[in-house]
Formats: C-alpha cells, structure tokens, sequence
C-alpha cells in the first residue's frame, strides 16, 4: 500500500453512553499503524470526549480517556475541536484535557494536539479529506 | 468503481444493516466492485448463524451469506468487537477456551486492519449504522 | 460530496449538524429516518429548504414509501431515488460522510 490518503475520524458522541467513541478509538490506534494523513473532529456531544476530570469508579465501566493522552504517541497530532459545539455546550479550552505530542523535527518540542477551529474551518478540512469515519 | 462498506448495527434493532444490503446489491447490479463489507460495533451480530427469525421475516444473516457465495464478497467481522460481544469461529473459540463457535458461513473474523486497509484501498467507503 | 442523514430531525440534530457543515454544490441524501426531514410544513422544513439550491437534496424513496411519505408532501426541490440512484450519487461524488 503505497497510496497514503487523507482520514479524518469524525467523534460526535459523548463517552459512556453508547460504547462507540471507545470502539472508535480503537481504530485511531490500529488505522496510526498504516501511515496515511490522519486527523480526529470532535464536534457536537463529541466535545464532552475530551473533558477533563473523567472517572468512571462508581460507574464500574473503564475510564478510557487517558487513552487520548496517547494519542500523540501514534503520531495522530491533530485534534480539531469545533468551537461552536464547544460554547453551546457551555464549555472552554480549559475544560478539555490538555493533550500534547513531541515534534520529531523541532528537537521534540510538545505541542498542543487540540485545536480549536471554527465551523467553517471545520467544514473546509472535512472537505479536504478522501476517507471519512464517523463514531 | 471500487466500494468498501462499514456495517456498526446489529439485524433487526437498526435498519442499517438492510440498507448496506440494499445498497451493496444496487451496486453489484449496477456492475461495481465491493472490495471488502466490514462489520464493527454491534454489527458483528450480522455474522451469527444462531439467528433464527420468524419465518414471515427477512433472515438477514442468511441474506449476507448468500450474497457472499453469489458474488464472492468478503464480509469481515472485526475481531475486537466480536470478542466482547460473543460471536466467535471455530479459532476464537479454540483460542478463547469456548465449547462452540458461532460464525455464520462466507463471514471471517479479523482485525481493524481490514477495514483501514478497505479505506485506502476503495475508491469509496460508505459507512451504515445508527 | 455526499453527505446522508439517517435520523428524523424532530429527534437528532445530526440533519442541523450536516447542514452547517455541507458546503455549496455538495449533496445530501436522507435515508432511514432521515425522510422525516424532507417533509414539508414541519418545524424543519425552513431549515433544509433554505438550504436546497447550494445543496442538492435527495430522500431515498423506499425509505419514504415504507413510511407511508408520498412525493406530494415533500419540500420542492428535493428528488426521491431508489437504491440505485443512491449508488450514484456515492459514485459521482468524491467522498461519502454518513452523518449517523
């Protein structure tokens, strides 16, 4: 497979409630291995993915959010988050966990994974992409 | 034109899976190739043969199975999600310690890999679920 | 590219999530539950019919006949297919986003 095509992982649902932003990490994780140009959306309820301050103890069900944290590791490095879902949702950028990768090519420098975008940027870099999953 | 499928729901609860059905068989009469049908989330429920609906209905375990033997489709199950929701083949069930398997025919059980692998491959991905 | 809505509007916001994102010449079919947004004269209807003209919009018709929706009472402007028109549109589109 030499073809390397855009993928961008659309998550518009909140964790817990239905098992799919979990199951869709999973494949974040195995589709990093395959080297294409990957990126993750986070918009509508998807936002709440990202709060911080998870704990799932008395719910007995496993707190997976540490596993964003990773995310970095796979070389999944861009993380937009959609601005408008997020002040619907009455929540800041500092709500959300503050995610990092190491930069390879600038002496490993951490940088921020999440971005906020706007709608219409959101909507221009859906655009751009060639595969489209939605979780 | 190449066409890879994604399947999230279980029969019956969801019209999902009759939909990629419906879609998958307008596609093949249409003359297109569908490159891969891959099962994920509660959609591995697609692939049990223990299904037994009322004869009035649709059997839609069947329905895959038969259209996987007329046009060879490669109908895969993924793994992970199998393994949580008790739908093994007779490796799984070996591998897992289980009395019994419960793969419906012309179904395989493999990784994420095949459905990433679907996405770079095909010149579409449609994705079906709820 | 092809977006398709699978829920009825007076349930999920998924029709109102892809309407701000579709961009101008892209396509949207409603399938499954989605058909419920092609009424006319709902509480959804201004929403998706201000968007036709820069969207084109298409209901799959098996799904609206299911469902006892005849043409007659759609918002103007939308085209009902079949599966194979379906097919189509996923062809002649570079890309396909389902809006689950």
């Amino acid at each position: 497979m030499s073809e390397t095509k855009k993928f961008m992982y659309i998550n518009r649902r909140p964790p817990y409630g239905t098992v799919y932003p979990l199951e869709g990490l999973e494949v974040v994780l195995i589709g990093a291995a395959f080297e294409q140009e990957v990126c993750m959306a986070f918009i509508s309820d998807g936002v709440f993915q990202l709060k911080q301050g998870q704990d799932t103890t008395d719910t007995g069900m496993k707190n997976f959010s540490p596993t964003y944290r990773a995310l970095g590791d796979y070389e999944v490095t861009r993380l937009y988050v959609e601005r408008e879902s997020l002040e619907e949702r009455g929540l800041t950028e500092a709500d959300l966990m503050p995610l990092t990768w190491e930069d390879e090519d600038d002496d490993w420098a951490e940088k921020p994974s999440i971005q906020i975008v706007s709608r219409t940027q959101l909507s221009d870099l859906l655009e751009e992409q060639d595969v489209v999953f939605n979780f | 034109m190449k066409l890879a499928v994604m399947v999230n729901e279980g029969p019956y609860t969801h019209q999902a899976s009759d939909t990629a059905y419906s879609f998958i068989r307008a596609a093949l009469d249409a003359g297109h190739e569908i490159f891969r049908v891959f099962f994920y989330h509660d959609g591995v429920h697609n692939g049990t043969r223990l299904t037994t609906p009322p004869q009035d209905d649709r059997h839609i375990v069947n329905r895959w199975s038969e259209l996987s033997e007329a046009h060879d489709l490669d109908l895969v199950v993924c793994v992970a999600a199998a393994q949580r929701r008790g739908i093994v083949d007779p490796d799984e069930a070996k591998r897992n310690g289980k009395d019994s398997d419960n793969i419906a025919p012309g179904f395989r059980i493999s990784g994420l890999g095949q459905l990433i692998e679907a996405g770079v491959q095909a010149d579409r991905l449609l994705v079906f679920g709820d | 590219m092809l977006h398709t809505v699978n829920k009825s509007p007076f349930e999920s916001a998924s029709l109102k999530t892809c309407l701000g994102l579709a961009q101008s010449g892209s396509d949207i079919l409603l399938i499954e539950d989605g058909v419920y947004g092609a009424l006319a004269g709902t509480i959804h209807t201004t929403m998706l019919a201000e968007a036709t003209g820069a969207i084109s919009v298409y209901a799959l018709g098996p799904d609206l006949k299911a469902r006892g929706l005849p043409e007659d009472r759609l918002i103007p402007g939308i085209k009902v297919v079949g599966y194979d028109g379906f097919v189509e549109l996923a062809c002649a589109n570079d890309k396909v986003q389902s809006w689950l």
